[in-house]
């Protein structure tokens, strides 16, 4: 009697077959991190405008801000994913990890956007009212585009890490990449290539990233 | 017209601005000379309402500047602003520099903005630039573009802020024939400037600042070669 057909399979090794299962994950990673940057950037934005515009604005949201720019990303998604049902009120880890994500990369980007701002010269602003243009005119048509060439570059570095920590939402249940694959390392018992192969689909989603700004940073610049 | 009446500026506890009175008629051009802090600047920043006042009142063509009612953008496009650095917008090109504001503050089509922001480029002589970017064109140029910037809203006043102090010395000339030619066309001009001899040639009258008080205001000619006063004539050895 061979010893194979004496124990019970536990462990089945990594197939092709796998694949598509780390695909739909890479979906997940992608769908969360698209919602959360697309959103926390816009909010960032309008956050970062406040904290240039208003000195309460400063004080207040900046001191708030400061406090999801601080406690790490996993402690905020534990603390948010059960409170809700303290109040009764269940939440999906996905939309968990979406509000959290989003408010997160908010914080971080209302920084780089307060940045942005303030990297147009006032006098280049008072010329623009200087020429009749309304205060959104000038945020519009002047401090914008300036404003947002200069943040590229930083909110490019956000972007991508956020991108990346959305791994930590598989602390919920959420299925994304890094949660795919500690599955398919229980079942496989071959982290190695695993990880490899998720550490790829990272590599993957971010590039376009990266190549898609860096081409823009080129176009943007000034001749 | 322009009008000051007892004007009073404050920043916070220093006075920079006592107690002005002024008026500049259409067609005039007036120069302002003084030392740095002596308050001309200022005195143009009140005049289109980029600073507020504390007291007096500024009118133009009888509109109380100041008046809270006032709608300042409206206001501002009769009256044309130059600054020391030219402040173009890097991000667009020399014809949309000059284009934008017609468009987006007069409302003008694209057709008509560029054939009216190609008029003042060619008048300032930037006819071969409309479509550089202003990164690639000397101070100088950039100050003429901006000069055709303000032109393009057509104000009825032009003021200029020391807009050649910034340049190379070898950049000067051109502004400031691009300013003489802005005189021939019978433009209303405040010019706040250290060119003392331009001052004197082109300019109807100059007012001499000292300490935030109009210390003498007479002819051209007459104020730069027979000041009547000490302060002036004190100034005007240093600077000559």
């Amino acid at each position: 009697m061979s010893e194979s057909a004496s124990t019970i399979q536990f462990f089945t090794g990594f197939s092709v077959n796998d694949l598509p299962f780390l695909a739909q994950a890479a979906g997940g990673t992608l769908l969360i991190s698209i919602i959360s940057i697309s959103i926390g950037s816009i909010l960032g934005c309008l956050f970062g405008w406040a904290l240039y515009a208003s000195k309460y604005a400063r004080y207040i949201l900046g001191s708030i801000l400061d406090i999801f720019r601080s406690v790490p990303l996993i402690i905020q998604l534990l603390l948010f994913f059960n409170f809700f049902p303290i109040l009764g009120i269940p939440l999906e880890p996905f939309a968990a990890g979406c509000i959290v994500l989003t408010v997160y990369t908010s914080a971080l980007v209302a920084q780089v956007a307060r940045g942005g701002i303030e990297a147009v010269p006032e006098s280049m602003r008072r010329a623009s009212r200087s020429l009749g243009m309304s205060y959104f005119q000038d945020m519009r048509y002047v401090v914008w585009p300036i404003g947002a060439r200069a943040m590229l570059p930083a909110w490019t570095g956000v972007a991508l890490g956020v991108l990346k920590d959305s791994a930590l939402v598989s602390v919920l249940g959420y299925l994304e990449l890094l949660r795919a694959s500690q599955i398919l390392i229980t079942r496989t018992q071959e982290p190695f290539i695993i990880l490899a192969i998720v550490g790829a689909f990272y590599f993957a989603l971010s590039y376009p990233i990266g190549k898609i700004t860096a081409r823009l940073e080129q176009r943007w610049q000034y001749d | 017209m322009i009008k000051l009446q007892g004007v009073d500026k404050s920043f916070g506890d220093l006075r920079v601005l006592k107690g002005i009175d002024l008026s500049v008629e259409k067609g005039e051009v007036l120069s302002v000379i003084g030392a740095s802090g002596s308050g001309k600047s200022t005195m143009l920043y009140c005049i289109n309402a980029l600073e507020n006042i504390q007291g007096g009142k500024i009118l133009v063509d009888g509109v109380d500047v100041h008046c809270a009612g006032t709608n300042v953008n409206k206001l501002r496009r009769e009256i044309g602003m130059v600054f020391q650095q030219w402040n173009s917008f890097p991000h667009l090109s020399v014809m949309d520099n000059v284009a934008l504001a017609p468009q987006i503050v007069l409302g003008k089509s694209k057709d008509e903005a560029y054939s009216i922001a190609e008029k003042h480029l060619k008048h300032v002589g930037l006819g071969d630039k409309l479509h550089t970017y202003p990164t690639r064109m000397s101070g100088g140029q950039q100050q003429r573009l901006a000069i055709a910037r303000a032109l393009a809203m057509e104000p009825s006043y032009m003021l200029f802020d020391e807009v050649t102090s910034a340049l190379d010395p070898e950049l000067v000339g051109e502004v400031l024939d691009t300013l003489r030619l802005l005189r021939e066309d019978g433009m209303t001009m405040i010019v706040v400037t250290h060119e003392i001899n331009f001052a004197r040639d082109v300019s109807d009258r100059i007012a001499f600042f000292h300490q935030g008080v109009i210390e003498e205001l007479a002819p051209a000619k007459d104020l730069v070669n027979n000041p009547q006063r000490e302060r002036t004539q004190q100034f005007l050895s240093k600077v000559l």
